[in-house]
């Protein structure tokens, strides 16, 4: 598996509006404790070493970003 | 563990005499008669050589110090013939459980033993005094190891064919000529500053506080560890029995702190009431104060002078990675200084330094890994740990990466040039570069088959091998244990590592790999 960098949301505008909503009402320590709750969740979803390292790489801007 | 204070007596030996001559021939000499010495001049003793240990104290030191030992650190003290006195001495566990905030129940526990049928349990908690006692009463059955009570190195110079080792006594300086100097003198090692060498890595900006106390109240033989409790509010404390009633407790105390005042007795007081209930009644064993560091020589071997155990790498005290790291150096050097001092090419010490390596690089990255988690450096870094422990309670998932200590277990070398890469293919087993796995042999354990020696452990039968010991296996587990079917064979190396296995092998095939697993390859 390597990391998917072109569209693949079934429904972006919806998804994202999630988030969003995910840190309605709460303070800054708060919001930043679920973002950390979700990132965990996630990379267990995904579980490739490689692909997981790739993001890593992408959010720190590195050369695919 | 580093910068341990207000270390005592535990039992008074008094300084040994002074050698008649002034210039003595020893092969070995040994520096320092911490476990680490004690067990390299037993393991070396025991194959019939001429040691000195030499240590600058006069007694064996109190403080409870290291207390977590390995099922491999047991399986290597069997092979010494001190096993069974240390786990009968010891108290025996596998489980670890971790308490978050004030949750009265787990978020997560952990069985250190996941594979069942073997002789060892996965650790038992047991003193170093203790440890070092047992040490030194099977070495007292050895006329040819030799300690030397309040004798101090004083300097060390490397000339041909050895070293010169100048030693003061209560009764007056000497001097030895050693072939071998194994500097086993801790991680201030005087032997490691008198030769100028390096010791790079990393100081972690912490305390840590250890009350050691006995209760005679009836808690389970687990290690418990919390993270940010009540009674230690954004710090890390941990709970762990030893024997005679006595129990390890330690609490992280922040960098910026007055040391002294800490360590008063009405200070750690206050701190074992607010762990264990205002009414607890304990005695006082041992209080301390640590910080540590994670570092190493970029060798261990310089000429005649090889450095095992602290002197050579210091490791965080989470996961007993500082003497179980000693012990596996212990393990790997006696075998390898055996054949050499019995005439093989020194070169065979190379594989210490390498393998010595590969294991202390290990261990300082679990045991930074584990700091890194216990004491997070950022605010993002706390709130990834909090993250982490708050989903370990609710889901599976986020539990593998709970770290209150990734603990000791043996290291494998799977590039070792003492390898005989496999040429068959392997379903199981065990890969060349891992430990020996143990299994039961109907009344006895599969490992203690294994001796001193390098042994040709067989499926089935056949005849004797020159050179090696033979065991033939027919027990299933142990078969499966190895994927070992009929006519297949594992070379094991006197550290009981595997360091060859054939489907079908032949002598030559074992031949060569014998000569390879010594060096020769």
């Amino acid at each position: 598996m390597s990391l998917i960098l072109t569209p693949n949301l079934v429904d972006p505008d919806g998804i994202y509006e999630k988030l969003i909503a995910l840190h309605e009402g709460r303070d800054e320590a708060d919001s930043q404790r679920v973002n950390a709750r979700l990132i965990l969740t996630l990379i267990n979803h995904i579980g490739d070493r490689a692909t997981i390292l790739e993001a890593i790489e992408v959010a720190a801007g590195g050369p695919k970003g | 563990m580093t910068d341990v204070r207000y270390a005592h007596v535990w039992r008074k030996i008094g300084p040994s005499p002074r050698p008649a001559i002034a210039v003595e021939d020893i092969p070995v000499v040994i520096a320092g008669a911490g476990p680490v010495g004690l067990a390299m001049a037993l393991d070396l003793g025991r194959r019939g050589h001429r040691v000195t240990v030499l240590t600058r104290l006069d007694y064996i030191a109190a403080g409870s110090k290291a207390i977590c030992f390995s099922k491999r650190s047991l399986d290597i003290l069997d092979r010494l013939g001190v096993g069974d006195r240390m786990v009968a001495k010891g108290v025996t566990w596998n489980v670890g459980k971790v308490f978050w905030k004030d949750r009265p129940d787990p978020v997560y526990q952990f069985d250190l033993l996941p594979v069942k049928d073997q002789k060892r349990p996965a650790f038992i908690n047991i003193q170093q005094y203790h440890v070092e006692e047992l040490l030194i009463e099977a070495l007292a059955a050895l006329p040819n190891v030799e300690l030397r009570w309040g004798h101090e190195v004083r300097d060390v110079a490397p000339q041909d064919g050895g070293v010169r080792i100048d030693v003061d006594a209560a009764e007056g300086g000497y001097a030895i000529d050693a072939r071998w100097l194994i500097a086993c003198d801790g991680n201030r090692s005087p032997i490691r500053q008198m030769l100028g060498l390096d010791f790079e890595g990393r100081v972690f900006e912490d305390n840590f506080l250890i009350a050691d106390i006995r209760i005679t109240e009836d808690r389970p033989a687990e290690r418990w560890f919390w993270f940010d409790p009540p009674f230690n509010p954004g710090k890390s404390a941990l709970f762990h029995r030893q024997p005679d009633d006595v129990w390890r407790l330690d609490f992280q105390l922040g960098w910026n702190i007055d040391r002294d005042a800490c360590l008063k007795d009405e200070n750690v007081e206050r701190y074992i009431r607010a762990m264990m209930g205002p009414d607890v009644a304990f005695e006082k064993e041992w209080y301390s104060i640590y910080t540590f560091q994670c570092r190493r020589m970029a060798r261990f071997v310089h000429g005649s002078v090889i450095f095992a155990g602290d002197s050579a790498h210091l490791v965080s005290p989470f996961g007993a990675r500082g003497c179980n790291g000693g012990f596996a150096d212990v393990d790997n050097l006696g075998w390898k200084l055996d054949l050499v001092l019995q005439g093989a090419d020194a070169a065979l010490l190379e594989s210490y330094n390498e393998e010595a390596i590969i294991t202390a690089d290990e261990n300082i990255l679990n045991s930074t890994r584990s700091t890194d988690f216990l004491t997070p450096k950022s605010t993002m870094s706390e709130t990834f740990r909090d993250a982490v422990l708050e989903l370990a309670a609710e889901h599976s998932f986020a539990r593998p990466l709970v770290n209150s200590g990734r603990l000791s277990t043996a290291i494998s070398y799977p590039g070792s040039g003492l390898n005989t890469p496999d040429e068959d293919s392997w379903d199981g087993g065990i890969a060349p570069g891992s430990p020996a796995l143990d299994a039961p042999l109907g009344d006895a354990w599969l490992l203690d088959g294994l001796g001193d020696r390098f042994t040709l452990l067989r499926a089935g039968g056949g005849d004797a091998v020159d050179g090696l010991d033979v065991v033939d296996l027919d027990a299933p587990l142990a078969l499966s244990r190895y994927g070992l079917e009929a006519g297949g064979a594992y070379l094991i190396r006197p550290d009981h590592y595997v360091a060859a296995r054939w489907k079908a092998p032949d002598a030559a095939k074992i031949d060569r790999a014998l000569v390879r697993a010594k060096g020769g390859g």
